[in-house]
């Protein structure tokens, strides 16, 4: 990576004399917080092999981690889906030529942008255990992904819009002149582009959708947070959550390398900037 | 019952306003701290010192990608119970100022993103110019660079901020008495009326995030700098 920006010129090599002995500063400044913590970890008897040895064992994954695992990229996978059915509906309502069904698709999208996720599971949660309509087992994931879908679907509508609004004039013009109706133009010509620049963003997006399956665990959803957290309290909670932690970086960082990777690939390929 | 009289037993009968006035203390001290923690990082994911890049980016990759479900339960339940470090001597405060820390910690990587993207929309031939009219680093930083950068960041901000007040109800996981717990709560013992309570609770989201997007958008056409 170029470290070229605006703030920091090419170096002469006064600049790179300083830059080295800030370099070394700044090692010893890590080296520094890795020991403290170690430190405290050690004074609190949080280094013995007993407190991390139950992380290794099959039980521990086969009953706990690879379930709550389970659990969160089931919900997770379930939103992505109906987060983009939503988000395609209702972004295509915010472009719709029709006043009425744009401004109530507006009104929907910008209220639920609003509310806190957490709000919206809470309110899933109990309230469908008041209409029995569910098997009252399966209440918390139907709650999480409710909720997970209203939110993320605003967002996706979000994006559908600005990608249609950021492709060159010409696309539509050039459909309109076809002869192709307003409608066609957005089915057959600019939501196919869109949809493939706004391809990263959505990836990114995804990576909110799996991180925020963990708020299921405050409404009781047997997913990863809450199989460490049981993990945690038979055995070390800290070393449990840090596993589960892990488990979330690693699968949100593959999902960002794709985005990222996705980005610098399409923005060969369409007209508009393709962005994370 | 009226509409009306539902919304005003809720509020004769539950403190509705005292539960989101910790949620906006949450929002603000949060908000002092994030940005503090987040222009260090930022400050250091540009530097051309590679130690300090490796920091800030190890920083921002790592704490972007962790929930912040997992760090409220993580403070109560590891550093508080396990690791007995406490924040605050009194009991209720202890939990308020972990959500606080927890908060400020997740958001500093979404501000030190924010900040890095302003700095990205100053052009070269910005500093090149200032360089070239015999201006040092510090100057150069301080009257060319900074002020494009700041108007440049005004938006990822301000999205920022908003994100950050929503998710102050993660706090619940931290057993902070925010609005979600109260919500909760309202629900359990008054199920009769849970659209009135669903909506009391949506609705003040609604009025404090709107402003906050409306007021970004303003400044960030206001002080948008023209190219």
């Amino acid at each position: 990576m170029s470290t070229q920006n605006a703030l920091f010129d090419a170096q002469g090599p006064r600049a790179k004399r300083l830059t080295r002995v800030f370099n070394i500063i700044g090692a010893l400044v890590i080296a520094g917080i890795i020991l403290l913590v170690l430190v405290r970890l050690e004074r609190q008897d949080q280094l013995t092999w007993d407190r991390w040895a139950f992380l290794f064992t099959g039980d521990a994954w086969a009953h706990l981690f690879l379930p709550g695992l389970w659990g969160t990229l089931k919900a997770a996978f379930l939103a992505v889906v109906t987060s983009v059915v939503f988000g395609l509906v209702f972004g295509m309502g915010r472009l719709s030529p029709i006043g009425p069904i744009r401004w109530v698709c507006t009104v929907v999208v910008e209220f639920l942008r609003a509310v806190p996720v957490l709000i919206m599971m809470i309110f899933f949660w109990l309230w469908l255990g008041h209409t029995s309509l569910i098997n009252p087992n399966h209440l918390p994931f139907f709650a999480v992904v409710l909720g997970l879908t209203l939110y993320n679907g605003s967002v996706i509508a979000e994006l559908v819009r600005s990608g249609v609004h950021q492709l060159p004039k010409g696309q539509s013009e050039a459909g309109l002149s076809l002869g192709l109706s307003s409608g066609q133009v957005l089915r057959m010509i600019q939501l196919p582009q869109a949809l493939v620049a706004m391809m990263p963003a959505l990836l990114s997006q995804f990576v909110v959708i799996l991180k925020d399956t963990a708020l299921g665990y405050i409404i009781t959803y047997g997913e990863l947070l809450d199989a460490a957290k049981r993990l945690g309290a038979a055995h070390s909670m800290l070393q449990a959550l840090i596993v589960a932690a892990m488990l979330f970086i690693v699968i949100n960082a593959l999902l960002t390398t794709l985005a990222q990777w996705l980005s610098r690939y399409l923005s060969h390929r369409v007209g508009v900037r393709a962005k994370v | 019952m009226s509409y009306f009289d539902q919304f005003s037993r809720l509020f004769a009968d539950y403190d509705v306003v005292g539960a989101f006035w910790v949620n906006i203390q949450l929002t603000f001290w949060a908000a002092v701290f994030a940005f503090l923690i987040g222009a260090v990082v930022a400050l250091m994911r540009i530097s051309p010192v590679p130690s300090l890049r490796l920091l800030g980016g190890a920083y921002v990759h790592i704490v972007r990608n962790t929930p912040l479900t997992i760090l409220m339960v993580m403070a109560v339940l590891a550093l508080w119970t396990q690791m007995h470090i406490t924040l605050s001597t009194d009991f209720k405060q202890n939990f308020f100022n972990f959500a606080v820390a927890m908060l400020s910690i997740y958001h500093a990587a979404f501000v030190c993103e924010a900040i890095r993207s302003g700095v990205n929309t100053v052009p070269l031939g910005q500093a090149e110019a200032a360089r070239s009219i015999g201006l040092g680093f510090l100057p150069t930083a301080r009257l060319i660079i900074f002020p494009q950068a700041i108007r440049g960041a005004i938006t990822p901000l301000g999205n920022a901020l908003i994100a950050l007040t929503k998710n102050t109800t993660v706090a619940a996981a931290a057993s902070v008495a925010e609005a979600s717990v109260m919500m909760k709560k309202m629900i359990e013992f008054d199920s009769d009326v849970i659209f009135a309570i669903f909506m009391t609770f949506a609705l003040g989201f609604v009025i404090i995030v709107i402003p906050v997007g409306l007021i970004t958008t303003w400044a960030s056409r206001k002080w948008a700098v023209k190219r």
